[in-house]
This record gives structure tokens, C-alpha cells and sequence, in this order.
């Protein structure tokens, strides 16, 4: 191993000038731009994957819990689906095989990606939110019912905001786990962090590249934690589950 | 909308392209287990042997490797492995070896949790006992304790070997002949390269899902005993 120069971060990625500042000078793309615009597609791929599995996810886990043997079924078929096929496998089939065989879903990489990690996790989130609509006492449901309310009343008003709360734990690890897994898009062309890491360190010593891009994941997948953690704590239910 | 057409897709391409890839991708999965399941007992044990200086280091060892991308780990091997077994005057390494020891080390982590886990739900009744009966701690730990620790944990282990056996897929970040790659390597030469990735998809969710359904019925055989 060379030894290190860290100016290296301050020059041109392709005329390898050292360019007059290190971050956003004009003309130039110094190895710190391109460093920021991997870990923004990081970020984005992350945030919006994960509020497309949150989305999905619930809605996947509230149907297997429903009293109709076809929507459960659904429910259960689409958690096994996203389950048991590992997510590399998923985002190479939204990213070479759906957008030919359906022209409609001719998106950009970046989105199928998206999508890809979203519905990956989403079976995950299913996972969490049928089991905690479960740990609910039967009375819960039965007592919705009885009060006259529909299904869907007895879910909005006296299942979920209960079953939510319970869940939000295990999902807070989840948020970080999409973090790390969104590193799996180096494979198809979006450019974030990982496929930064692989490009640059062709050009240079891999430690140098390597080293600030394994901190600024482990930064990141920790922030989402502590955001989530916040949530966590400002939603949670007095009285249960170790609230104060 | 294109035409897919699996024809191609015989037993003769299958046994020269996909035979190899799939028998490594066990391989992996399941020394990745035992070495994992080892190494990450030991961890576990470091971190309850409530001393510091076999506490700190394995929980950071621990917490470091869960927090970082698996993708991340592997090309950190890939790329650091050499200058370790250079040192040691070795020669050089294929990425078959690099994934195989990169999955243990990073496996041990998952599994050590697992276990940690497993070793606090056995009583501490249990453990009293085994003193009262003049074992030594490393006689009542092994004897006693992570045989109950091991069974409780088993269906556990085995789901995480599971989400193993779908993160052998990723040693395509180094390029190592697995399932993913062979399929992979078979659509190129045909130029068929869509059949492939949904024929693979197909692949690891028969084995993934029948794997699950198994260890769903292990639990409940578990759940009799207790």
C-alpha cells in the first residue's frame, strides 16, 4: 500500500487535474463529486425503497390477516415471492427482464432499482406488521365488531394504531437494513456509493476509496437508525413494551 | 413485447453451465455455516464471559461487520486477502476462496447473535446445577448449557442458513463461479439472457422456499418437546 494522498479527492476523475476547489467547481468532476453524487443515489434509493416497502408492506400484511381465505392467500404468495429470491436476482429481473417484457415499466434504471428494494423489504415488513396485528388480542377485533364497525373501521381505528406502534422496532432495524442492502445496485448501472468505490479504485489505491466510503454506509445506515428511533420513541404506546 | 423462449434451456446446458455454479454455491452456504456457527459461538461466549477485554472486541467486531453492506465486505476481502497471504508468502487467491472465507467471518456475526441469544434463554438453574455438581464453567458451558442453547436456536439457525445461502448470490460483486453466475455465463452464450434470470429466480425460490417449509416443520417437532 502507497502511500496516501488525499488530494487525490480534490482532482479531476478523468483529466486527473486537481481541480481550484474540492466539491463543486465548475467544469471539473473531482473524485469528492462524484464521492456526494454516489451517496445521494445511495440516500434516495434507500429513503424512497424504503417508504415503498412501508407502503406495500403494510398493505400485504394487513390482507393476510383478513378474514377471506383469497386475499390472505395473495397476502402470504407475495411475502413468499419477495422472500425466497435473493434481492441481486430481483434487481436484475426489474432491471434487464420487466421493462422488455411489459414496455410500460420502461423506467429508468434508478427507479426499477427502487422498486426492486422496495418490494424486496416489503415482504419483510409484511412479516412484521401481520405479526403484530396477531399479537392483538382477539377481543380487540371482535370488540370493533361489535361496537358496529366495519372491517376496514375495526383495521383504521382500533387494529392498526395499536399494531403499528408494536412494530415500529423491528421495523427501525429493517430501515437500516435497506441501507445496506440498496449497496446491491452497484450491479446495474445506478451510480451510488458502492459502484463509486468499485470505479475509482481502478484508478487508485482501494484503501483511499474504500476506507471514506465503508464510514459514510456505516454513517448513513446509523442516521436512518436515529431517525427512526425518534419515531420510535415519539409514537410509542404508554404504558407497554417498555415505554416510560 | 419480446418472446421468451426456454427451449434452450436442456439438460446438457444445464449439467456444463449450471451443475458447477450450483454445487459451489452449496459448498459456500454450508461451510460458511459451520465455520459461521463455530466462530460465532466463541463471540458469544466472549461477550458473556463478562470480561472486559473478551467483551469489547468481539461486540465491536460484531457491530462493525453488521453495520457495513455485505457487498462492501466482500470486495474489502477481496482486495485485503492478498496482502495478508502475501505476507505469508502464499500464492494467489481465487475469488472461490476469498467469498468462502469472507462468509464465514461475516456470518459468525448473525450467528453469534443467534446464539448469544440462545445461551441467555437457558435458565440459570441450569447453570447453578451444573456448579452444584462440581463442573467447572467450561464443563457446565459445554456440557450443560450450549447443548440446550444449540437445540432452542435450531430452527432460528437454520432460517439465517437460508438468508446465507440467498447472500451467496452476491460473490458476483468479485466474480466467483456460483448458481447466478453459471445461469448467467449459459444466457450470454446462447444470448438469452432474460430466460436465464427468471429461470435462476425460479431456482432459488424452489430451493429457498421448500428449505423454509422444512424448518417450519422442525419448529413445530422443537415446540412438541418443550
Amino acid at each position: 500500500m502507497a502511500s496516501w494522498d488525499w488530494q487525490l479527492y480534490c482532482t479531476d476523475m478523468v483529466t486527473e487535474e486537481v481541480a481550484p476547489k474540492c466539491f463543486g467547481a465548475p467544469g471539473y468532476e473531482t473524485y469528492l463529486d462524484a464521492m456526494i453524487h454516489g451517496w445521494g443515489w445511495t440516500m434516495f434509493v434507500s429513503v424512497v425503497g424504503l417508504l415503498v416497502a412501508l407502503v406495500a408492506g403494510s398493505l400485504i400484511g394487513v390482507l393476510r390477516t383478513v378474514p377471506n381465505r383469497k386475499l390472505a392467500m395473495f397476502g402470504e404468495s407475495w411475502t413468499e415471492l419477495f422472500r425466497n429470491i435473493p434481492l441481486i436476482v430481483q434487481v436484475f429481473i426489474w432491471y434487464h427482464v420487466v421493462p422488455r417484457l411489459f414496455p410500460v415499466l420502461d423506467l429508468p434504471p434508478t427507479i426499477l432499482v427502487v422498486i426492486a428494494i422496495g418490494l424486496f423489504t416489503s415482504a419483510r415488513v409484511a412479516e412484521q406488521v401481520k405479526a403484530g396485528i396477531l399479537t392483538l388480542p382477539k377481543g380487540q377485533r371482535y370488540a370493533g365488531q361489535a361496537l358496529g364497525l366495519t372491517l376496514p373501521q375495526t383495521y383504521r381505528h382500533v387494529l392498526l394504531p395499536m399494531a403499528f406502534r408494536i412494530v415500529i422496532p423491528p421495523l427501525t432495524s429493517e430501515s437500516m437494513n435497506i441501507v445496506k442492502n440498496s449497496a446491491v445496485a452497484f450491479a446495474v448501472s445506478v451510480p451510488e456509493l458502492a459502484q463509486f468505490a468499485l470505479q475509482a479504485s481502478e484508478q487508485s489505491s482501494f484503501v483511499q476509496i474504500f476506507l471514506p466510503v465503508t464510514l459514510l454506509y456505516f454513517v448513513s445506515a446509523y442516521a436512518i437508525n436515529r431517525v427512526a428511533k425518534g419515531i420510535e420513541w415519539y409514537v410509542r404506546v404508554p404504558g407497554i413494551l417498555g415505554a416510560k | 413485447m419480446t418472446q421468451l423462449d426456454f427451449s434452450f434451456l436442456t439438460w446438457d446446458v444445464l449439467t456444463s453451465f449450471v451443475a458447477k455454479g450450483l454445487w459451489f454455491s452449496i459448498q459456500l452456504t454450508i461451510s460458511a455455516m459451520i465455520g459461521g456457527i463455530v466462530l460465532g459461538t466463541v463471540l458469544a461466549l466472549m461477550r458473556l464471559s463478562g470480561r472486559w477485554w473478551l467483551e469489547r472486541p468481539a461486540a465491536f467486531y460484531v457491530d462493525t461487520l453488521r453495520s457495513i453492506p455485505l457487498v462492501m465486505v466482500i470486495l474489502w476481502c477481496y482486495l485485503l486477502l492478498p496482502y495478508a497471504t502475501g505476507a505469508l508468502g502464499w500464492s494467489t487467491f481465487k475469488p472461490e476462496t476469498t467469498a468462502l472465507i469472507t462468509f464465514t467471518l461475516f456470518e459468525a456475526t448473525y450467528y453469534s447473535e443467534i446464539m448469544r441469544a440462545g445461551i441467555q434463554s437457558v435458565s440459570k438453574g441450569q447453570v447453578y446445577a451444573g456448579y452444584a455438581m462440581g463442573m467447572t464453567y467450561r464443563q457446565t458451558m459445554s456440557l450443560v448449557v450450549l447443548p440446550q442453547a444449540f437445540r432452542n436456536m435450531l430452527p432460528v439457525l437454520l432460517t439465517q442458513t437460508i438468508v446465507l445461502f440467498q447472500d451467496t448470490s452476491l460473490v458476483y460483486a468479485i466474480g466467483a463461479y456460483d448458481l447466478l453466475k453459471g445461469f448467467e455465463v449459459a444466457g450470454k452464450n446462447f444470448g438469452r439472457p432474460m430466460e436465464t434470470y427468471l429461470f435462476v429466480a425460479v431456482v432459488y425460490f424452489v430451493i429457498c422456499f421448500s428449505l423454509s417449509m422444512l424448518v417450519r416443520r422442525l419448529q413445530k417437532k422443537i415446540a412438541i418437546i418443550r
